[in-house]
């Protein structure tokens, strides 16, 4: 095994990072990038519900998410415990 | 009618225009009748990379402005009758491209030929959307590095948004060309593996070209590596894509998987 060593550098592998940091990026890129549509999606989402529900605009993220077939559209909403509102 | 492939990167200099000369040598050699066309206008490559760069006369840029009609602009290759260029122009105005030219003369090239493969710029500018504009398949090259596949993520984008077929509500049909592909820093951990890059930019693999000074020996030499050099490593990669791209199906190999022990110790193959 030490003759191996002395070839193959001890350091910290270092793909792991980078496929890490892509993988974090990308999804960030994707969601804000992508295109006016999740922009749209968003400010329609967020009228709709707040015709019922009391919220607060930064609470609701839309991200779209790529897969070999299918766009993945990952709508998420933060509503607060007491901000049901009488329809 | 011919198929209209885009070869894209977004990120410069990750063998786009090597991976249009070897795929079109390749699928040529199936006596297919195949154009490769640079739209690389002010930087052209193809020509040189093709040993064809003596020859050029006309290009796309004369044939957009009715300076020369499509035929006087083909270039057939020396080597192979079913293997046209069509040239960049060298001009430094950006414009030179319109979008109802470049369409005239994709329809023109899709009547005439099995294969229209278009060898697109780096960037996001109008060069690489007109490029990729009327295509039916894109080959999407991407180096196991991350700035490359942060652009090849981009490229994926724009694709399924900026092209005729997506303004269309089909879909593009996308494939993964990893080029400058290391196994053996692959291996050790010092380079995103296939299974990494495919995992992140989810489209399918069309093959995988090792890195190789033969790629370098090709282009010296004014030859796609399909031609010079048909047995090496990279050129067996890219016959694979090819056959690929055709349809068939194809187990991928990872050049230079079953190194043995001597292999792994002292990198490269002998051959
Ligand atoms: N598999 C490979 N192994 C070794 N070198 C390679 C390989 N593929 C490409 N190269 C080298 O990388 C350089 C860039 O290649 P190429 O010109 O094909 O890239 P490109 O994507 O077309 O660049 P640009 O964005 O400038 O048009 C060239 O010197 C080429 O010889
Ligand atoms: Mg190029």
């Amino acid at each position: 095994m030490s003759i191996l060593r002395l070839f193959t550098r001890s350091a910290r592998r270092s793909a792991p990072a980078a496929r890490e940091r892509l993988q974090v990026l990308l999804a960030h890129e994707r969601a804000s990038t992508g295109s006016d549509l999740t922009a749209i999606l968003r400010e329609e989402i967020l009228a709709v519900i707040a015709k019922h529900v009391q919220l607060d605009g930064d609470r609701v993220t839309v991200k779209v998410d790529r897969d070999e077939n299918v766009s993945i559209l990952e709508i998420d909403v933060e509503i607060p415990l007491d901000a049901a509102r009488a329809a | 009618m011919g198929k209209v492939i885009v070869v894209t990167s977004g990120k410069g200099g990750v063998g786009k225009t090597t991976s249009t000369a070897a795929l079109g040598a390749a699928l040529a050699q199936r006596n297919e009748k195949v154009a490769v066309v640079d739209f690389d206008v002010g930087l052209r490559n193809l020509d040189l990379v093709m040993g064809a760069e003596r020859r050029v006369v006309y290009d796309l840029v004369n044939v957009i402005n009715g300076d020369a009609k499509l035929p006087q602009a083909l270039i057939r290759d020396k080597r192979l009758d079913t293997l046209f260029l069509l040239p960049a122009s060298q001009t430094r105005d950006k414009d030179a491209l319109t979008e109802e030219g470049v369409e005239r003369v994709i329809g023109e090239l899709k009547r005439y030929f099995d294969w229209v493969i278009c060898d697109s710029p780096a960037g996001i500018e109008k060069g690489a959307t007109l490029a990729m504009r009327h295509a039916d398949v894109a080959v999407v090259v991407t180096n196991p590095e991350v700035s490359s596949v942060r652009d090849s993520d981009r490229i994926i984008g724009m694709l399924d948004s900026k092209t005729l077929k997506a303004e269309n509500g089909e879909r593009m049909e996308k494939h993964l060309l990893l080029t400058r592909y290391d196994s053996l820093r692959a291996e050790r951990g010092d380079m995103l593996k296939v299974d990494d890059v495919l995992e992140i930019l989810s489209i399918p693999l069309l093959g995988i070209i090792p890195e190789s000074t033969d790629v370098l020996k090709a282009s010296n030499l004014g030859a796609p590596v399909t031609l010079s050099d048909a047995r090496s490593a990279p050129a067996q990669a890219y016959f694979e894509a090819a056959r690929r791209l055709a349809g068939e199906i194809v187990p991928v190999t990872v050049p230079g998987e079953k190194r043995g022990i001597f292999g792994k110790l002292f990198g490269r193959k002998a051959a």
